[in-house]
C-alpha cells in the first residue's frame, strides 16, 4: 500500500519523483476508510470531493505550479470544526443537520496550503469524553484492539491516523482530548499552548482551555500543521502575538536537558504495570543518555481534576446555551411553546454527558454557590499555573505518562463518570496552566495495545517541545 | 388609581435610581463587523458572529470602548484602565448566543455626577454609580403573525452603554432633567442619537418610598419598557402614589419588575422577584481583558468636543450672554454648533445670539427644521451681522429683505444682496436731503407743532422718509439732519 508515508516530507518525495500521486492518495485512504468501517472513525467522507481535488492538485503539480506548504496531504477533521458548506454535527443529535455557513479559520488554512480535508472525524459530544463513547453516531473502536476504546474526544480523529485513513488530522485538546486518543493509538498528538491556534470556528466546549492540536504519525508533520495552523487572527482575540515555530528549524535535539517526572506516576496504585514499566524505562534511558531526570512531587496533583472540571464544566453551560432549538439545530416537534421548545429540545437533543456538564457547570456558576466552586476553582486554577511555571523554570520538561492505562474495552467505564474524569488526570494540569504538551508512542504493551508517554513544556515553547520530541522518539 | 391627600404623600420621600441604556452609534457591532445600522430590512445586519452560530467567537469593537471613555470623561467618572467582559447568562428567543456580553466586575467609568438645573433654580447632581458596555439583544415580535413570534437579530450584537445612576433622584422632574442632560452628553459627544421612539434610548426606573427622615431604602421596583422621558416621569408619578397607598393600608411593597401601560399611565407586575433569573454572571473567557493605557486615555480626553455646561460658562461669561440665551442655544447640540461657528466669524456675539434667539429659531421652528439642516450658512450670516454693524443696512431692512433671500441658500452674500436690491443706505447726503424735504413739504402743520415743542411728531417724520427711502438710510444720522432741517425750517 502507497500510503504509509511516515511523514510529510516522504509523501513529498513520492509524489516528487512519481511513486505516487494525490489521487492515487486518496483513493488508498478511502479504501483504508471503507475497508474499516466498523471503527466509526469517520462521521461522514468527503470522497468525491476529496477526489476532485486530488486530481486539480495532480494537474497543477504536472504543469509545475507552485503547490502549497501541504500539497498532497490529506487530513481528517474532528467533527466540532467548521468547514463551510459541510455538516458540523459535534457528534450531537442537536446538531445532526447543521451545515457550516463558515470555515474556521484552521480550515481556511488548511486549504490554502492545499490540504484535502477527506472528511469530519467522529468525536465525543461536543469533545466531552475520553473514550469516544459519548458520540450520537457510536463510539469509536481502537484499531489495535476492536473490543477497546479510541480514546477521546478526538477518538476519530486518533484512529483515522492510526488506520491509515488519512496522512494526518485535526482534533482538538481541551483537557487531554488529542493527547489521550494519540497515546491510545499509538500516534503523535501535541496540544500547543492555548493561544497558538485559532479557535474562531472549533465549536466551543470551554474556552480558556480549548485548543487545537494535530494528530500525526511524525513529530515533523505536528510541527508542520503547528506552522500552517499557528498565529494571530483577528477573529480570536485571545491568540497571543508570538513567532509561529518553524519546521524547518525542527532538529533533533542533542542537548543535555533537565527533566521532572511526576513520582506518583510510579507509585500510584491507580496506574498500570505496564505504564510505569514503560515510563520507568524511558526515564532510564534518558539518564543514560546524560539527562538529569529527577522526580518531583505535585502537591496541587488532587485538585487538578476537580478545578478542570469545575471550570470546563462552568463555561461548557454558558457555551451550550445557544443550542436551545430556536436558531437553527435540532428543535423538538413536541415543543408547543418558548420554554418548551428549550426544555424538549435540550433534552431530546443533547446526550447523557453533556446534560450532565451543563447542569453541573449552571450549579457552580449559580448564585450561592459561584464563590465555593467557580470562584475557588479559578484561584485554585492559578496556583496550579504558578506552580507548574515554577517547575518548568527549574525543569526544561515535564515526564508523565499520557494516561494511567492503555486503551481500556469498550464499555467498561461508562457507568461511572467520576472514574473516567480520573483518567485525565496527567493531561489537565498542561490544559489548566495553558502550556503546550506533546504525547509521544511508546511502544505497545504485551497485549499489543499502544502506550504514550507526555512531555510538557514551558508557553509557547513548542520549538524545543518538538525538537526533543524527535531525539525521544529515537531513544 | 388612589388619589391620596397631600397631607398623606408629603410624609413620603421618593426615592428613584435610573439605568440608562445609549445604543452607540458605531458602524458596527460591538463584537462582530456587522452593520450596527438602525432599521434595514429585517435579519440583513447578521453574519455567524450575529446568529451565534457554533464556534464563532467575540472580537471588540474599539470604537465601541472609545464612547465609553467619553461618556465617562463626560459624566466626570473615574475612568477604569482594566476592564474585563462578563457573560450574563439567560434563556430568550432573540438572544441568539445565550448570554449578553457585559462588564460586572470591572466596568469602564465609576463615579461621577451629572448637574441637573431644577426648576426651582437649583443645580443638583445626580451621582453615576458607574457605566458599562454591553451588547444589545435582538427584536421579538409577538403581535405580527397568528401563530409565531417573529425574531429580527439586526439589532442582536449593536454596542450599548448602560449608564446608572445612584438612587439619588427624588422627584420626577430630577428625572426628566436627569434623563434630558444624559441625552443631552450622549448627543453631543455624536455617540448616540437619544432617540427614546426607536429604542436607542432606554430607560428602566427604580422607584421606592419611605418616610421623611428614614436612612434606609423602601423596597424598590423596577420599572421597565419606558420609551419616553414624560413616560418615566408618568411612571414615577403613578409608582409614588401606588406604593404609598399599599404602606398606608399596612400593606407591604413586593420587589418586583413592573411594566408600564403608556395607554393608562398605569404599573402592573412583570415578573415577581422569586421569578428573576439567576444570571450567572462568570469572566468572559473568549475575550482578553482590554487595558487601556493613559496615552489612550488622554488622547480622548484632548479630543472632547466642548459640553453644554462648558458653552453656558462661556456664553454667561465670556460673552456676556443672559442666562436665558445660553440656556436656549445650548439646549440643542446643533444650535450651539451653529453658534460656534457664527462667532467664528463675528465679533459682534450680542447681535449674533439676538440673531440665533430671534430671525434663526423662529425660522427653524415654522419649517420644523434643526440648525444642521439649515441652507444658510454662519458665514454668511455673519456677513450680514457685519454688514449691519458698518451702518450700510439697518436692522429692520437686515430682517426682513436681505435674511428671506439668504435663507434661499444662495451664493450671494449680504453685501451683494443688499446691492442688488438697492438696499444699501445711501451715503449721498442730497439724497437724503431730498427724502427729509420731501416728507417737511408733506406736512406743514405738523412742522409747526414740532416748533411748538411738541417733538414726539419726530417720528411720523422719520416713518415717512424710512417709507420713501425705502429703508436704505441711516436713521441716527437722517434723524439728526431731520431736526436740523425742521429747526431751520
Amino acid at each position: 500500500m502507497t500510503n504509509n508515508y511516515h511523514s510529510y516530507s516522504e509523501l513529498k518525495s513520492g509524489l516528487e519523483n512519481g511513486d505516487t500521486t494525490v489521487e492515487k492518495l486518496v483513493n488508498g485512504y478511502l479504501q483504508q476508510i471503507q475497508a474499516n468501517a466498523q471503527l466509526n472513525a469517520f462521521n461522514e467522507v468527503f470522497a468525491d470531493e476529496a477526489l476532485e481535488q486530488a486530481r486539480v492538485l495532480d494537474k497543477r503539480m504536472q504543469s509545475g505550479e507552485p503547490v502549497g506548504k501541504l500539497a498532497g496531504m490529506v487530513v481528517g477533521i474532528k467533527d466540532n470544526i467548521s468547514y463551510k458548506g459541510h455538516k458540523v454535527t459535534a457528534s450531537s443529535k442537536m446538531l445532526e443537520n447543521f451545515t457550516a455557513i463558515y470555515s474556521a479559520t484552521i480550515v481556511e488554512r488548511l486549504l490554502a496550503e492545499d490540504a484535502i480535508i477527506i472528511g469530519r472525524c467522529n468525536c465525543d459530544e461536543f469533545a466531552m469524553g475520553a473514550a469516544n463513547e459519548n458520540s450520537f453516531f457510536g463510539p469509536v473502536k481502537n484499531h489495535a484492539d476492536q473490543t477497546r476504546v479510541s480514546g477521546g474526544s478526538s477518538g476519530g480523529s486518533a484512529v483515522a491516523v492510526q488506520a491509515g485513513m488519512c496522512h494526518a488530522a485535526i482534533g482538538t485538546d481541551t483537557g487531554g482530548s488529542v493527547r489521550q486518543p494519540a497515546a491510545f493509538c499509538g500516534v503523535v498528538g501535541l496540544k500547543p499552548t492555548y493561544g497558538r491556534i485559532s479557535r474562531y470556528g472549533i465549536i466551543s466546549y470551554a474556552s480558556s482551555f480549548d485548543q487545537v492540536g494535530p494528530i500525526t504519525r511524525s513529530v515533523e508533520d505536528a510541527a508542520l500543521l503547528l506552522e500552517v495552523m499557528a498565529g494571530p487572527d483577528e477573529y480570536d482575540s485571545t491568540l497571543a502575538r508570538k513567532p509561529v515555530p518553524q519546521v524547518a528549524d525542527l532538529k533533533k535535539e542533542s542537548g543535555k536537558k533537565r527533566i521532572a517526572y511526576m513520582q506518583e506516576a510510579l507509585s500510584s496504585p491507580g496506574v498500570d504495570a505496564d505504564v510505569k514499566a514503560t515510563l520507568a524505562a524511558y526515564i532510564d534511558k534518558l539518564r543514560a543518555d546524560g539527562h538529569i531526570v529527577k522526580p518531583i512531587s505535585f502537591e496541587l496533583l488532587e485538585y487538578l481534576v476537580p478545578t478542570y472540571y469545575i471550570l470546563a464544566m462552568a463555561e461548557a453551560s454558558s457555551n451550550l446555551a445557544r443550542y436551545d432549538g430556536v436558531h437553527y439545530g435540532y428543535r423538538s416537534p413536541n415543543a408547543v411553546d418558548l420554554t418548551s421548545t428549550y426544555k424538549k429540545s435540550r433534552s431530546e437533543g443533547f446526550g447523557k454527558e453533556v446534560q450532565r456538564r451543563i447542569m453541573l457547570g449552571t450549579f457552580v456558576l449559580s448564585a450561592g454557590y459561584y464563590d465555593a466552586y467557580y470562584a475557588k476553582a479559578q484561584r485554585v486554577r492559578r496556583l496550579i499555573q504558578n506552580k507548574t511555571n515554577e517547575i518548568l523554570q527549574e525543569y526544561d520538561f515535564i515526564l508523565a505518562p499520557t494516561a494511567p492505562e492503555p486503551a481500556f474495552a469498550l464499555g467498561l467505564k461508562e457507568k461511572d463518570p467520576v472514574v473516567t474524569y480520573l483518567y485525565d488526570i496527567f493531561t489537565v494540569q498542561a490544559s489548566l496552566a495553558g502550556v503546550p504538551a506533546i504525547s509521544l508512542p511508546a511502544g505497545n504493551n504485551g497485549k499489543g495495545l499502544p502506550l504514550g508517554l507526555q512531555l510538557i513544556a514551558k508557553s509557547f515553547n513548542e520549538q524545543e517541545l518538538l525538537n526533543f520530541s524527535e531525539y525521544f522518539l529515537q531513544l | 388609581m388612589t388619589i391620596l391627600n397631600s397631607s398623606v404623600t408629603d410624609k413620603y420621600e421618593l426615592v428613584v435610581g435610573l439605568e440608562v441604556h445609549a445604543q452607540l452609534s458605531t458602524l458596527s457591532k460591538a463584537f462582530s463587523p456587522d452593520s450596527a445600522a438602525f432599521g434595514g430590512q429585517p435579519n440583513h445586519h447578521i453574519s455567524a458572529i450575529s446568529l451565534g452560530h457554533p464556534g464563532t467567537l467575540p472580537r471588540i469593537n474599539k470604537r465601541m470602548v472609545e464612547y465609553a471613555i467619553k461618556m465617562g470623561l463626560a459624566c466626570n467618572c473615574s475612568i477604569n484602565l482594566h476592564n474585563t467582559f462578563a457573560r450574563k447568562n439567560y434563556f430568550y428567543a432573540d438572544l441568539p448566543k445565550g448570554f449578553q456580553t457585559t462588564q460586572d466586575q470591572q466596568p469602564i467609568c465609576l463615579g461621577g455626577f451629572v448637574p441637573v438645573k431644577l426648576s426651582s433654580g437649583v443645580t443638583k447632581n445626580i451621582a453615576i454609580h458607574h457605566i458599562h458596555m454591553e451588547d444589545d439583544a435582538g427584536k421579538s415580535s409577538h403581535d405580527q403573525h397568528d401563530e409565531y413570534s417573529l425574531i429580527d437579530l439586526n439589532r442582536a450584537g449593536v454596542p450599548l452603554l448602560e449608564i446608572v445612576s445612584q438612587p439619588d433622584i427624588r422627584s420626577a422632574e430630577e428625572a426628566g432633567q436627569f434623563l434630558t442632560e444624559v441625552r443631552r452628553l450622549l448627543r453631543y459627544l455624536e455617540i448616540c442619537d437619544g432617540n427614546m421612539e426607536e429604542g436607542s434610548m432606554r430607560c428602566d426606573a427604580n422607584i421606592s418610598v419611605r418616610l421623611k427622615g428614614q436612612t434606609t431604602y423602601g423596597n424598590r421596583c423596577e420599572v421597565k419598557n419606558l420609551n419616553s422621558i414624560r413616560n418615566v416621569q408618568r411612571a414615577i408619578e403613578h409608582e409614588f402614589t401606588r406604593q404609598i397607598a399599599i404602606i398606608e393600608e399596612g400593606g407591604h411593597i413586593d420587589q418586583n419588575t413592573l411594566n408600564f401601560d403608556a395607554a393608562t399611565g398605569e404599573t402592573s407586575v412583570l415578573r415577581s422577584k422569586e421569578m428573576a433569573n439567576d444570571y450567572r454572571y462568570f469572566p468572559e473567557p473568549d475575550l482578553l481583558p482590554i487595558q487601556i493605557t493613559e496615552e489612550q486615555l488622554e488622547s480622548i480626553r484632548q479630543a472632547m468636543p466642548a459640553l453644554p455646561n462648558q458653552l453656558f460658562e462661556k456664553y454667561t461669561g465670556e460673552l456676556n450672554l443672559s442666562d436665558y440665551d445660553a440656556g436656549v442655544i445650548i439646549a440643542e447640540k446643533d444650535l450651539a454648533d451653529y453658534f460656534e461657528e457664527l462667532i467664528s466669524h463675528t465679533g459682534n456675539y450680542k447681535s449674533a445670539a439676538n440673531w440665533m434667539m430671534g430671525a434663526v429659531r423662529s425660522h427653524l421652528n415654522e419649517n420644523n427644521l434643526t440648525a444642521g439642516q439649515l441652507e444658510l450658512k454662519p458665514k454668511a450670516l455673519a456677513g450680514l451681522i457685519d454688514l449691519v454693524d458698518s451702518g450700510k443696512v439697518n436692522n429692520t431692512v437686515a430682517a426682513q429683505k436681505i435674511f428671506p433671500e439668504l435663507l434661499k441658500g444662495e451664493e450671494a452674500t449680504a453685501e451683494q444682496i443688499a446691492t442688488r436690491l438697492n438696499l444699501m443706505i445711501s451715503n449721498d447726503s442730497n439724497e437724503v436731503e431730498q427724502f427729509i424735504k420731501a416728507a417737511v413739504a408733506k406736512f406743514p402743520d405738523k412742522v409747526k407743532e414740532y416748533q411748538k415743542g411738541k417733538k414726539g411728531v419726530l417720528g411720523l417724520f422719520m416713518g415717512e422718509i424710512m417709507k420713501s427711502s425705502k429703508g436704505k438710510i441711516d436713521p441716527q444720522k437722517t434723524n439728526q439732519l431731520l431736526i436740523k432741517a425742521l429747526e431751520s425750517e
